[in-house]
């Protein structure tokens, strides 16, 4: 995975576009800008990534109004389409590469798809999966153990872990996870050249469409078997294709990144990473409070108006873009006093890190019991865990869909 | 003093099965094998009102209601 990181830092694009405001970083913390954004007008016209004119809405209280009203607010935006300089889709191939993506559709198309999911994701059903979870955890530590110190934890454990994981429950084949994971972390690079990223999500479709076939053919006990047994009359091929991209991305881009930041916040505050460690009912909390402080989904989907609508006393006209702050949000004094701290022990709940309204992220259930898991196993296996170089020398991922690390060189 | 009592309804059809009830409060709200909320409590005894509560503003979907008596 080094080699892969180091080849994606190759040269850069011809024309690098902006990093817009809401992705803009110091360390952990979204730039000052976006606090006095947030604090003052609320709502602010800006442009996306990639040069399309948008409203940035960033206080808690209006992302969550927002985010819970998908009737004025879609996810159908074709708009995104349009951006100045992407390549021309056939309507066809455009409808291909949307079947499926839960995150470009509206109720009730939404509700049909995510409802063959739910069962998938219970509480439940995630409970049943702890001992495996607990066991690949153990044997990437031990892993460490036998290979270092030091170790890179990027490599090493937050993207392996959370991708085998992902990857038994869907049942993609772990073997091919150099490519998956080069493939996926590269559609998510907003840096680079959008024909580039639109190759690369034709190789992904090419690839899911494979394990697609096979799981018709031959149905296994994983969740692309499941789909195809219990949903094979409702789901077209293409959607099939697009639910298990979806899901394959969603799966290990988001939980490492949460692993990687979160260890790396946890050892700029030792007493709580030492609390973190050393007391099992202080993790839960924890990891609440790591995703709220972290924010690492930037903004998620935009949404596309579908009516002249309002937002935080700001006129927004039928058919615009809208942008939600996810991580200024979570980070907001009328959320919580003193956001910009990171505090283990405080009552993180109300964070919009998973979101909110029905696109609410399907896998959080599961996220949430991997990091349960993984951060006090990991700190109790190491309990001398240090970063291996200056704080400064740490490469942060910026100009990426999902905020990140691209290394994380520990010693113990 | 009469206490008034809490009162919990839940719009299946709104449901999308994010489970964060059962996470908040699972004495009182449960998933069915399809994921969807189940209400084990409706009236939610006392000593599990505040966490009921948590999971009524924590719900994504809108799908919790406070009705109370």
């Amino acid at each position: 995975m080094t080699e892969t990181l180091q080849e994606e830092a190759r040269e850069a694009p011809e024309t690098p576009p902006e990093m817009p405001l809401h992705m803009r970083r110091k360390g952990f913390d979204p730039v000052p800008e976006m606090a006095a954004l947030r604090d003052d007008e609320g709502v602010r016209q800006v442009e996306t990534a990639f040069g399309m004119p948008a409203f940035l809405v960033t206080r808690h209280a209006d992302v969550k109004a927002v985010l819970a009203d998908s009737a004025r607010f879609s996810n159908e935006s074709r708009r995104a389409f349009d951006a100045p300089g992407a390549p021309k889709l056939s309507a066809e191939e455009r409808d291909r590469m949307r079947a499926g993506n839960l995150l470009g559709v509206d109720p009730p198309e939404h509700t049909r798809l995510r409802r063959m999911l739910t069962p998938e994701f219970t509480v439940r059903r995630m409970r049943r999966l702890e001992p495996r979870i607990v066991e690949i955890v153990d044997d990437h530590l031990d892993q460490m153990g036998k290979a270092g110190p030091p170790s890179d934890l990027v490599a090493d454990f937050a993207l392996p872990i959370p991708s085998l994981v992902i990857c038994e429950l869907l049942g993609v084949p772990y073997a091919d996870r150099e490519s998956f994971q080069r493939r996926t972390g590269k559609l998510l690079d907003i840096s680079l050249p959008m024909d580039e990223r639109l190759e690369l999500g034709r190789e992904s479709r090419e690839y899911m469409a494979g394990l697609v076939a096979r799981a018709q053919a031959a149905p296994g006990d994983d969740m692309l078997g499941m789909l195809v047994r219990d949903h094979g009359d409702d789901l077209s091929t293409d959607e099939l294709i697009g639910i298990a991209g979806l899901l394959l991305i969603a799966g290990h881009e988001t939980t490492s990144n949460m692993l990687g930041l979160g260890a790396l916040a946890l050892l700029r505050h030792p007493e709580q990473l030492a609390l973190v460690r050393d007391d099992p009912a202080a993790v839960a909390p924890a990891v609440e409070e790591l995703l709220r402080f972290l924010g690492i989904v930037h903004s998620g989907i935009p949404r596309t108006t579908t009516r002249d609508v309002e937002v935080g006393g700001v006129a927004i006209p039928a058919g615009s873009l809208v942008i939600l702050a996810l991580a200024a949000a979570n980070r907001d004094p009328r959320l919580l006093a003193d956001g910009d701290r990171l505090d283990i022990t405080r009552d993180a709940a109300g964070h919009v890190a998973f979101g909110h309204g029905v696109h609410h992220c399907l896998g959080a259930p599961l996220a949430r019991m991997e990091m349960r898991i993984a951060f006090p196993a990991l700190l109790r296996r190491f309990p001398r865990l240090a970063l291996a170089v200056p704080f400064d020398e740490v490469e942060f991922r910026a100009f990426h869909f999902i905020y990140g690390l691209r290394s994380l060189p520990v010693t113990w | 003093m009469k206490i008034s009592q809490m009162r919990i309804t839940a719009d299946r059809d709104v449901c999308i099965g994010a489970g964060m009830c059962v996470m908040t409060a699972e004495e009182v709200f449960d998933q069915g094998d399809d994921g969807i909320v189940v209400v084990i409590e409706v009236e939610v005894p006392p000593e599990h009102a505040d966490a009921a509560a948590r999971a009524v503003a924590a719900c994504p979907s809108g799908a919790l209601r406070r009705v109370d008596a």
